[in-house]
């Protein structure tokens, strides 16, 4: 492996886990669209900030984009509190606007130099290693890496600082404007932060994938935790494992890296979807069936009790007229009757049914709850 | 640009093809984002939108031809099973609705990217043409585009007006409609796979990025005029119809201009205007109502305490000293008198002193007797 390809390797990484952070506390506070918006808007932020320095790496774009990442979270509030527009159609109104007019001055006047529509959507991972950040003569690797790694110190900088207040105003806004931690206060940060590293990775990823980084992999951890602090970890981890997953997949398609990246995070949050334990889907129809023939031959249970109780005649118990007496179906019947001999609630003599003395407990308790 | 300028463009055959294409584009994005926006889907329009792009490649990788039905077709079927992902992934766990819209917005426009640049390093010639989709390019846009653009809206709006009244009833009471027998889960869906057309319809002209807006924007504005699904809907269309024909013709006059981010702005444009200055729900209403009101409360309020003083005294026309209605009152009295007299409820005998008229008298007891009314209606609930 050329050392191209890790210095590749390790932005990427380090771009993963920096969107993983914020996304934990965006999907976490229902506001997973917002990261859309944001990463949009920005881009006429950096334009402007572009022209007034002409240069793609003055901190003077990270200032334009987080003003403008602020402004549109200001702009769809002001839009909702007029009451005349639902929060989601004001968020729809608001970011296609400002990403127009970046678009539109990115298209006219800025079309001959390094910052091109393309670019804003692909990001150019590829590229990044070439734009070395050299002091004096010393190569301390590409500029991208350091920028990337700056968000991440200020993320885990202002998470860890303010974990407390984060996960108070984002589990309960009310209790935490009552405790007096400025919830609004708190969300404004939070904007600040959302934008700062919308425009980090933009870079590196463009501008909509952005999303998939920070939504997908926390989307995921939410479905195998349920703690704060172990969500954080495991989308980072996650975050990390989409943009090496991204990266091999770019490199066998000879694709988009921004794009595969964007893929393969939603690939891991497809599989964790399905398979993940508890939340997951198959653990869910696992648990319903489970469930309906524990139901069932509990069902059995009672009724073969009912029927020894009523001294009622013997074909009550035949296996044979079973689905009659219970209005099932003969499938049905037939395994829920395998079932219930398997658990040892139901046994057989003959071609009749009748209940062990565990199936007679169990179907007694259950009457008796009634 | 002079006159004869402008009559050549518009006579010019690629201009008019453009704008028939717009207008196509804008009448059919306006009339089912009235929908949308109705039932709080704004954003699933940006998700459908984006989630079109890989069906776009797919189906030029699959077929090798740029016939614009095929690419629609793919454009519709990935756009589709975006809708089906999000309302799999909603329904079967936790995960809620917005972070779902998130994820499938951009991991379908990533894997779009990916396919578009598998697409863009291919030896074939045909190739170039497919990245219009991602910002629009209405200059590019040939007879047979408008064509296929055409037959679908025309699906659209016949089924819409076939489901005219099923699609009013699921967009304001979905409970009401179930209870009446609709079969609601079918008209859903078609709703959503009108809506996933509409936003094919786009593509090429806006593009998958903002696309969503010429859904969202339209209908916002129109919202503000009325209170009538009808007449929402027809504003909406011309709404979409106007930016959409301004939009295409400013994109192909100017160079280096697109499209779709030019429609945009033209939209945002009528949704300003309308959030400002439409009648009843304009902002500019607003602030000309709480501006009556509050003329009316300072009216109200002097007659009020004009009555008072004449209880207390042996004669009720008797004249006050503004200094003491002030004392009492609040706001801006003189103009408040002065609005007062004109309407013959106050006169002034000397300067700065008020009286009650005879009409204003009984204006006043008839105000204080209604006050008292509401505020007995209000503490015997």
């Amino acid at each position: 492996m050329s050392s191209h390809q890790i210095d590749i390797l390790f932005l990427a990484s380090l771009v993963g886990v920096t969107c993983a952070l914020p996304g934990v506390f965006l999907i976490l506070r229902r506001v997973a669209l917002m990261s859309d918006a944001i990463s949009h808007a920005i881009l006429l932020g950096i334009v402007l900030a572009f022209f007034m320095v002409k240069s793609l790496s003055s901190p003077l774009l990270i200032v334009g984009a987080v003003l403008t990442g602020v402004l549109t979270v200001a702009l769809t509030e002001l839009l909702i509190n007029t009451r005349k527009l639902k929060k989601d159609a004001a968020i729809g109104l608001v970011f296609p606007l400002l990403f127009s007019i970046g678009v539109i001055l990115l298209s006219r006047f800025a079309g001959d130099v390094h910052l091109d529509t393309q670019c804003v959507l692909f990001g150019e991972i590829a590229f990044a290693p070439f734009n070395r950040l050299m002091i004096g003569n010393m190569d301390l690797g590409p500029q991208a890496t350091w920028v990337v790694g700056g968000v991440l110190l200020i993320n885990v900088t202002f998470i860890s600082l303010f974990y407390k207040e984060l996960k108070i105003t984002t589990f309960d806004a009310g209790l935490a404007a009552s405790l007096g931690f400025f919830p609004a206060l708190i969300n404004y940060i939070f904007t600040a932060l959302v934008s700062v590293t919308a425009v980090g990775a933009f870079e590196s990823v463009g501008s909509i994938l952005v999303v998939a980084l920070m939504i997908a992999p926390p989307a995921a951890a939410y479905l195998l935790t349920d703690r704060l602090f172990h969500m954080l970890l495991i989308s980072a981890a996650l975050g990390i494992l989409s943009a090496l997953g991204g990266y091999f997949m770019a490199q066998g398609l000879d694709a988009s890296i921004a794009g595969s990246m964007a893929t393969f995070s939603g690939i891991i949050f497809f599989l964790v979807f399905i398979f993940a334990p508890e939340r997951g889907l198959m653990a869910k129809l696992i648990v319903r069936k489970y469930k309906k023939w524990d139901f069932a031959s509990e069902t059995l249970a009672v009724h073969l009790l009912q029927a020894e109780q009523a001294h009622a005649e013997e074909n009550e118990r035949v296996v044979k007229h079973m689905n009659e007496h219970m209005l099932w179906s003969d499938d049905y019947t037939s395994e829920a009757i395998v079932k219930g001999l398997k658990e040892g609630v139901l046994k057989k003599d003959g071609n009749k049914l009748s209940l062990t003395s565990y199936g007679r407990e169990k179907a007694k308790n259950i009457l008796s709850k009634e | 640009m002079d006159i004869g300028y402008l009559i050549e463009f518009f006579s010019n055959y690629t201009v008019r093809v453009v704008m028939c294409g717009a207008m196509i584009l804008g009448i059919t994005a306006g009339t089912l984002g009235s929908f949308a926006l109705l039932r709080k889907q704004s954003l699933l329009g940006d998700a459908i939108s984006h989630a079109s792009l890989p069906g776009v490649c797919l189906a030029f990788l699959l077929t090798q031809s740029k016939s614009p039905l095929v690419l629609l077709l793919g454009a519709g079927i990935s756009g589709w099973i975006g809708t089906l992902v999000i309302s799999l992934v909603t329904e079967n766990s936790r995960i809620k609705k917005d972070t779902a819209l998130g994820i499938v917005l951009s991991v379908f426009f990533g894997f779009g990217l990916v396919l578009l640049t598998i697409v863009q390093k291919l030896p074939t010639a045909t190739k170039a043409g497919l990245d219009k989709f991602l910002f629009g390019n209405a200059a590019t846009l040939l007879r047979e585009d408008v064509w296929t653009m055409g037959i679908l809206s025309g699906i659209i709006f016949i089924l819409l007006l076939a489901y005219w009244k099923e699609f009013k009833l699921i967009v304001f009471d979905k409970d009401y409609a179930k209870s009446m027998g609709l079969n609601v889960v079918f008209l859903d869906l078609l709703l959503n796979t009108l809506i996933v057309i509409a936003i094919v319809i786009g593509l090429q002209t806006v593009g998958v990025i903002l696309m969503s807006a010429m859904l969202v924007a339209p209908a916002a504005a129109a919202r503000q005029w009325t209170d009538r699904l009808g007449i929402m809907v027809v504003l909406s269309s011309l709404f979409g119809a106007i930016s959409g024909v301004a939009g295409s013709i400013t994109s192909s006059l100017m160079l280096k201009l697109p499209t779709g981010p030019t429609i945009v702005v033209y939209l945002s444009m009528f949704v300003i205007i309308s959030l400002l200055f439409a009648p009843h729900r304009g902002m500019l209403w607003d602030v000309l109502r709480s501006y009556r009101h509050k003329k009316q409360l300072q009216r109200t309020t002097v007659l009020k305490n004009l009555l008072l003083f004449s209880e207390i005294s042996t004669d009720p026309y008797h004249a006050h000293d503004v200094a003491a209605l002030t004392a009492i009152g609040r706001g801006p009295l003189q103009k408040t008198m002065i609005g007062l007299s004109k309407k013959g409820y106050v006169r002034q005998s000397v300067p700065n002193k008020w009286a009650l008229t005879e009409k204003g008298l009984n204006a006043a007891q008839k105000l204080t007797k209604e006050i008292e009314e509401q505020v007995n209606v209000i503490t015997s609930d």
